[in-house]
């Protein structure tokens, strides 16, 4: 059927025989695309009296927004903290591998280094959209280097550090800039840090807690001026106490300021996290778990897709088996949890009408079989 | 009139939406020759609609020349509000099958001027060939559309205030807050369906028994506006069992009598292909 359309002259594309999640529901529904973005379709037929011009049959799989991945440190052999020349082609090297894994948007991360590295690597990426190039660079989430030397994991002890001259001259000076940041980790009890959050927050970049040694109370002061994020809960931090339950009682805390969240990371490989430990976040507050990766090139675990892939799949699987939670919270963990933490979610990690349709079609199980980035097919699973 | 009895809800609207399609079937229209149609919302054509839908999504019917005609639409309700009859329209039928927007036709509760566009949907009514088959219901107080009990039996597509116990039936759809129901709403008149070639009333449960009773048992009043088809030369009444608790036996009877010769009409004509 021709298109008639009184708005626009692009082509509309529908999306039939399949599962929208909406509502916090898998509904049986038709999503529409036009340029780019969901479509509202009874506008479209009462308004423009239009029809679309394409159908695509998804044969009854669920359709989800695309995954963003806010901790995610290379890949397929890249690293994204290596001081190199083109650190371009790794980014868009990891960015169109993880396509295959329905991740439309992500933040590179960068673990501790010295300023030599950051001020090599940050002007090398901007925030960028996603195609068929590879997934849109929602910024980097810098994770250290002030964060604690007790808690550094597997980070560098030698390029730790703290808050000198007061605040925001020291992340100056550690990163070189502050553009296309769309996140920084470290640990609230690191003298002077309270203002370096407020004024991360007030410039529009998320502060997340993490690699601390920080009681309750610090960890809520920190929320208090702004901090919305837990980098990978329960590692790297201080164990749950009955008596200051530390960084994980932000999960319950009454002083989160109302109308705001606190969300988690959670790597779900049932390695990093005891699958009994999850649960016990994940029933505590269920609407703050976000899913990332933190995947790596090497370091122990198998690198490449196994390492990158693998793990996205099974967070998928593991998550909605161990949490024992429905489909529908799980594919939110990875999609609109995370774009409610970097504040984007009026146009990502949702299917409303307006958004933009970085898609992922899944079947029952969770395994990918396509990925579309602003309606157009990124990736598709071969026969 | 043909009183049709189905044993339960899901089978009457089977038989109706069966009725409609051969009506359509029969037609055969075309480019140059639509199918009119008369439609109705409410709980009790949604079964219908279902089938409807099957029918086509099964090849059994196209939607592609037939043109609709809603009875009515709630004044000053956002056309996108969930209990609008656009958003009823749009959600349980037209966004299942394959017809052109450019091809039905509500009436706008938000025009500036209503009473120009009451005026102007008879005319569309008009330009159109006038309605082959019109499809109703009938509310707990005999009203077709929403020609409360007073209307007149001539009246034509008008702003009607709504009665309270219309207002008081809908509240269940706007979280039973009364303040939030629409007082008012454009609606054909009885004159309007009357004029159409056919009607059919779809009336199911037994709330419903006692309009039917005074429907067609009764004299025709306008009171209980749908007994004004009993003037009208083509009316169908399908109902369930439950509908005819108010009855006399002997109509019951005389009407299921007849059920063996009325089934005829929803056969598959010979153009159906013979599919499940």
């Amino acid at each position: 059927m021709p298109s008639n359309k009184s708005v626009s002259d692009a082509a509309i594309t529908q999306f039939i025989n399949c599962r929208i999640l909406r509502d916090h529901r898998l509904q049986r529904d038709d999503l529409w695309v036009r340029e780019g973005k969901v479509l509202d379709p009874e506008k479209l037929f009462f308004d423009e009296k239009g029809y679309a011009d394409k159908l695509v049959d998804c044969e009854g799989s669920i359709i989800a927004p695309g995954f963003i991945d806010v901790q995610i440190n290379g890949g397929y052999g890249i690293d994204f903290s290596q001081a190199s020349d083109d650190v371009s082609s790794g980014v868009s090297f990891v960015a169109k591998k993880i396509l295959q894994h329905g991740v439309t948007s992500f933040c590179p991360t960068l673990v501790t280094s010295p300023p030599a590295v950051y001020h090599k690597v940050l002007p090398q990426i901007k925030v960028s959209d996603g195609g068929e190039h590879g997934a849109g660079v929602l910024g980097f989430h810098l994770e250290g280097p002030f964060i604690s030397v007790e808690k550094k994991g597997a980070h560098p002890e030698q390029f730790l550090r703290t808050f000198q001259s007061g605040g925001i001259e020291d992340l100056m000076e550690a990163y070189g800039g502050l553009d296309n940041i769309a996140m920084v980790t470290l640990a609230p009890e690191l003298g002077g840090s309270q203002s370096v959050v407020k004024e991360l927050c007030q410039r529009g970049i998320t502060v997340s807690l993490g690699h601390s040694v920080a009681n309750l109370s610090q960890a809520e002061e920190a929320v208090h001026h702004g901090a919305s994020f837990i980098t990978h809960l329960f590692n790297a931090m201080l164990p749950f106490h009955h008596r200051d339950p530390g960084i994980v009682g932000l999960l319950t805390s009454d002083q989160v300021p109302a109308g705001r969240t606190v969300y988690y990371g959670m790597i779900a490989d049932g390695i990093h996290t005891n699958p009994a430990a999850l649960r016990i976040a994940h029933r505590a507050h269920p609407s703050g778990l976000v899913l990332v990766t933190d995947a790596i090139t090497a370091m122990g675990l198998p690198p490449g897709r196994h390492t990158l892939g693998q793990q996205v799949i099974e967070i998928q699987g593991l998550h909605a088996y161990v949490a024992g939670c429905s489909v529908e919270e799980a594919l939110e963990a990875a999609s609109l949890h995370p774009a409610k933490l970097l504040g984007i979610s009026h146009k990502k990690g949702n299917l409303d009408y307006g958004s933009d349709a970085d898609l992922v079609l899944l079947d029952d199980a969770l395994n990918v079989e396509a990925t579309f980035i602003s309606g157009e097919e990124v990736w598709r699973k071969g026969p | 009139m043909k009183l049709i009895i189905l044993n339960d809800y899901d089978q009457a609207s089977e038989w109706a939406a069966k009725y409609i399609r051969n009506k359509i079937l029969l037609f055969r229209p075309g480019p140059d020759r639509y199918f009119t149609l008369g439609l109705p919302t409410g709980s009790t054509p949604l079964g219908c609609y279902k089938k409807l839908i099957e029918y086509y999504k099964k090849g059994q019917i196209s939607f592609q020349y037939v043109k609709t005609f809603n009875m009515d639409e709630y004044v000053g309700l956002p056309r996108d509000h969930p209990e609008s009859y656009h958003s009823f329209m749009w959600n349980n039928f037209f966004k299942h099958i394959d017809i052109k927007a450019e091809n039905t036709h509500i009436l706008d509760g938000n025009a500036a001027d209503l009473q120009a566009e009451c005026a102007a949907f008879e005319e569309k009514i008009t330009a159109a060939g006038g309605i082959e088959l019109f499809v109703g219901g009938i509310g707990p107080d005999g009203h077709i559309a929403f020609n409360e009990p007073g209307s007149s039996l001539v009246s034509r597509t008008r702003v009607k205030t709504l009665a309270k116990d219309t207002i008081m039936a809908n509240a269940r759809f706007f979280d039973g807050d009364l303040s939030k129901v629409p007082t008012m709403a454009l609606t054909v008149g009885v004159g309007t369906v009357m004029d159409a070639k056919e009607v059919m009333i779809l009336i199911t449960g037994a709330h419903k028994a006692f309009a039917l009773y005074k429907a067609i048992e009764d004299g025709v009043n306008h009171m209980w506006t749908v007994s004004a088809f009993q003037q009208h030369p083509q009316t169908v009444f399908v109902c369930d069992e439950d509908a005819t608790l108010e009855l006399r036996v002997k109509t019951v009877k005389y009407f299921k009598g007849m059920m063996h010769v009325h089934n005829k009409l929803v056969e598959p004509p010979p153009s159906v292909p013979k599919k499940n």
